[in-house]
């Protein structure tokens, strides 16, 4: 099976070069293997199997969690079932990097507003002032109308840190940081199983472009999964 | 014949400028500079602003008609809603304590004069009196 894969992916390469090269002047934007598949983040583990049989390889998963969004309802790892979701941490008052960040996830949004197997999810580290109402006016005065796509979201502060941590996402409280938290404009890009499969940095626009490009690798990886699993 | 004066005119201030040690050398763009630094994250790169969220800079009927206040807006920031072109924006913009006077001055000069502003210019000592009355002036 490893074999075929690789003479096939060593043929379509070996095509989209001399394609390329018939047609030097046309951008085919060839490389179609280049991310065939999205790395996995974190911590792995490696379980042997009592039988002697190959390894099993575990791969870090976000832990279970308990939030609420900007219309009051739960939001869990059920929300995602089926989905991959961009997740990003922000406050409703911070002045530094959060519009900026918001802008660019605005961008990865527009293009997948409506896809079902797509959701968003930022995650607020200012649960004492950005009740449900303030993030309901934020995600509303952002334009997004759907809070069953894009979830502002809300917990207890250890929480969200926590949540941070998994993520990938540096947030703490800091006195001397505008707003009095410090974090990171981090995206991370979470596949349906809960595996962080990509991260991005929310406040450069190629970062985000990148995952704009990322993001249907993923999704096709996710059909394939789901094809083997119906057969 | 203007544009003749006009090159010589500018000919002229450039050797002024070079024969005084090119001190306003790097000044040149330091309002384009200072607003990508202190303004363009929340007001956008090109003054947007996003969505109804962050209100923008750019043809804003707010920036024409607060010129005055403006000054002391950047030094303490702003709080509570402001309506920019027939739009209810409710942030919290934080103060500069970061800046000169001096550079309140650029900074508010390239916002008044680009992306469809066209709003007479503040001098430095004008930004200074203005500052004045919020006790925000540091004199420089």
């Amino acid at each position: 099976m490893m074999r075929f894969l690789l003479r096939q992916a060593l043929r379509s390469s070996a095509l989209a070069w001399s394609a390329g090269l018939l047609l030097a002047s046309c951008s085919l934007d060839s490389n179609p293997d280049k991310a065939a598949t999205l790395p996995y983040i974190g911590e792995r583990e490696v379980k042997p199997r009592a039988d002697g049989g190959p390894a099993d390889t575990v791969f870090a998963v976000v832990p279970t969690f308990h939030l609420t969004n900007q219309q009051g309802q739960p939001v869990t790892k059920a929300t995602f079932a089926g989905k991959v979701y961009v997740t990003d941490f922000f406050f409703a008052t911070c002045p530094s990097i959060c519009p900026k960040m918001q802008s660019e996830l605005l961008r990865v949004y527009e293009q997948y507003k409506g896809n079902p197997r797509v959701a968003f999810l930022s995650h607020t580290i200012d649960p004492d002032h950005d009740s449900i109402p303030v993030l309901r006016d934020y995600a509303e005065r952002l334009g997004v109308k759907d809070a069953s796509q894009w979830h502002f979201a809300t917990a207890p502060r250890d929480t969200i840190f926590g949540l941070a941590h998994a993520y990938f996402t540096a947030a703490q409280p800091d006195k001397e940081a505008p707003g009095g938290v410090a974090h990171n404009g981090t995206f991370a890009l979470v596949d349906s199983k809960g595996h962080v499969r990509g991260l991005y940095d929310g406040m450069v626009k190629a970062e985000v472009d990148r995952l704009i490009r990322e993001l249907p690798v993923l999704l096709k990886e996710e059909e394939q999964t789901a094809a083997t699993a119906a057969n | 014949m203007r544009w003749l004066r006009t090159c010589l005119q500018a000919a002229a201030v450039l050797a002024a400028a070079l024969s005084i040690g090119g001190c306003f050398s790097n000044r040149q763009n330091e309002g384009a500079k200072l607003y990508q630094t202190h303004c363009a994250s929340c007001h956008g790169e090109q003054g947007e602003g996003l969505r109804r969220l962050i209100p923008p800079v750019a043809a804003s009927d707010y920036v024409t008609r607060n010129r005055a206040s403006l000054p002391c807006l950047v030094r303490k920031g702003q709080r509570g809603p402001v309506v920019v072109n027939g739009v209810e924006y409710n942030q919290v913009m934080p103060g500069h304590t970061d800046l000169t006077d001096s550079q309140i001055a650029n900074l508010l000069n390239f916002v008044q004069q680009n992306w469809g502003n066209k709003n007479e210019p503040y001098t430095i000592r004008e930004v200074s009196e203005l500052l004045g009355r919020c006790n925000g002036s540091d004199g420089q």
